[in-house]
């Protein structure tokens, strides 16, 4: 036995989707993080909510709105259609939009606390010695908080990895196109091939071990919590 | 309808049993009302029960209607649990409390007979599915479904014909109608018949082959259009209900399969679309 075309297909998708994931949540979880750690607005509660709503949301809520939102007669579809790509459910694109929501604690948290660790007080003192903006996040912010990125950039990664609910509900199960392992696996267990379910959920196991047994080792070495 | 969720059915706060065991206790020392309550308890105890029943997603709403008369002509109670077949399946082998299962095909009953978990003379087919075509729009299907013939859609829903015997009878419509070839880049699979019908309903696949019991009621089409499957173009979808081991000795799950076959159960099958 071993993997099937279609597993090996659903791995790399499922790598892809991650992958392409990751990258955005950096993006757009890093300014987010930034506004969060250093406002002192009254809508910092509010947005530390919304940010964190995927952790204690189940995703079937998550997956039911997405669908509902990005279908024909949503606000997210009738702006997609207007923008001439048509809807995003049971395509890539449509699995990195909900991938986004449902990992974006796993990013902006790690980063959050990282920069609150950094506090304000170096960025003030290399202002007083007249470094630029620029030269503050290359030379202090960055370096400072390299590890939170890591956290957060693995925590991202892995947690798209593992995402189940949220795919199964707008994903339409398309191999090569939506099929993630996670669903893969789902389906091997529903067409009773348990062999088959067993080398994924074994491999997915050993993967999610590694990446958490790497994060908390390096964590030690920096002293940065998660 | 929307998804739901597949979960074991919480024990109704057993007004028979607990009060039954307490009762082999010391009876003078009770007060004549809890006596007079237990006795109640008593005589309710030995005539009514509870079954655990796992049902395919299909027979949802059917299944509703049957409880609702079975519980009110026998006194006994039914805790259903909806699910996928191979799901419902994967959990009765792995010792799910369930006492009943009403399966959306013939091959997981007769699987669980040949493995000893569920009796094979009690198996029996309680409903015949019926295919439809179906979309939310109004006016995009008719009589020959013509927007299906000449690919005037995007999506086209069906369940996943791995594990859903209406996909796999969906799949076979196809063929039979020399349209796979065209339409396969076209296809989003539900995991079960009740994810497709969403997928439709929400308007993200303009087409999708369901079960009749999901749109249909009373002869009547609830929304959009749609254009019933003529049954020759796939092979019948035979639904079994069998009685499971953990069921053996309770009266409530013989009832409830008994009640299955009455006629009473027999005209809900077939005003939700079903054949006999």
């Amino acid at each position: 036995m071993g993997f099937s075309d279609a597993d090996l297909a659903a791995i790399w998708l499922t790598l892809r989707l991650a992958g392409v994931t990751t990258l955005l949540l950096l993006l757009i979880g890093a300014p987010i993080a930034w506004w969060l750690a250093h406002t002192r607005s009254l809508w910092k509660g509010p947005v530390g909510a919304l940010v964190a709503l995927p952790l204690v949301l189940p995703p079937t809520v998550l997956g039911f709105y997405l669908l509902l939102a990005m279908g024909p007669q949503g606000p997210v579809g009738q702006f997609t259609q207007w923008l001439g790509i048509g809807l995003l459910p049971f395509s890539f694109a449509g699995l990195v939009v909900a991938s986004v929501f449902y990992s974006l604690p796993f990013v902006v948290q790690p980063l959050q606390n990282a920069f609150e660790g950094l506090g304000s007080r170096p960025l003030e003192v290399a202002a007083t010695l007249r470094a630029g903006p620029v030269d503050r996040l290359f030379s202090l912010v960055l370096p400072l908080t390299r590890s939170g990125w890591l956290s957060a950039a693995i925590l991202g990664f892995a947690h798209t990895v593992g995402e189940f609910g949220v795919v199964l509900m707008i994903g339409g199960n398309i191999p090569g196109a939506t099929q993630v392992i996670s669903v893969q696996i789902y389906d091997h267990v529903e067409a009773m091939d348990y062999t088959q379910a067993h080398w994924l959920s074994a491999s997915m196991l050993i993967f999610s071990f590694v990446v958490l047994l790497l994060l908390y080792s390096f964590n030690r070495r920096t002293r940065v919590i998660l | 309808m929307s998804i739901q969720p597949n979960s074991l059915p919480t024990r109704q706060a057993g007004r028979a049993w607990p009060c039954a065991r307490r009762s082999s206790g010391p009876w003078q020392g009770l007060s004549p009302l809890l006596l007079g309550l237990c006795g109640l308890c008593l005589t309710s105890g030995t005539l009514a029960a509870e079954v655990r029943v796992a049902v395919a997603a299909n027979f949802a709403l059917p299944m509703q209607q049957i409880v609702a008369e079975f519980e009110r002509s026998t006194g006994h109670r039914a805790g259903v649990s909806l699910g996928g077949t191979g799901k419902l399946f994967a959990q009765i082998s792995h010792g799910a409390p369930f006492e009943v299962f009403l399966a959306a095909d013939q091959r997981a009953p007769a699987r669980l007979v040949a493995e000893g978990k569920a009796l094979a003379d009690s198996r029996f087919t309680y409903a015949r599915g019926r295919l439809v075509l179906w979309s939310s729009q109004p006016d995009l299907l008719d009589a020959d479904a013509s927007a299906l013939q000449q690919g005037r859609f995007s999506r086209l829903a069906i369940a996943n014909p791995r594990v859903a015997p209406y996909g796999a009878a969906a799949l076979a419509v196809l063929e039979g109608l020399g349209l796979l070839e065209m339409v396969r880049p076209k296809l989003v699979q539900g995991e079960n018949i009740a994810q497709t019908y969403q997928f439709v309903a929400s308007g993200n696949a303009e087409l999708g082959f369901v079960a009749r019991s999901q749109v249909m009621r009373d002869g009547q089409l609830q929304a959009g259009s749609a254009w019933p499957v003529p049954e020759r173009l796939h092979p019948p979808l035979r639904q079994d209900a069998v009685l499971l081991l953990r069921g053996k000795d309770n009266p409530a799950a013989r009832a409830l399969l008994a009640f299955l076959r009455s006629e009473a159960a027999g005209s809900i099958i077939q005003s939700f679309g079903y054949g006999l």
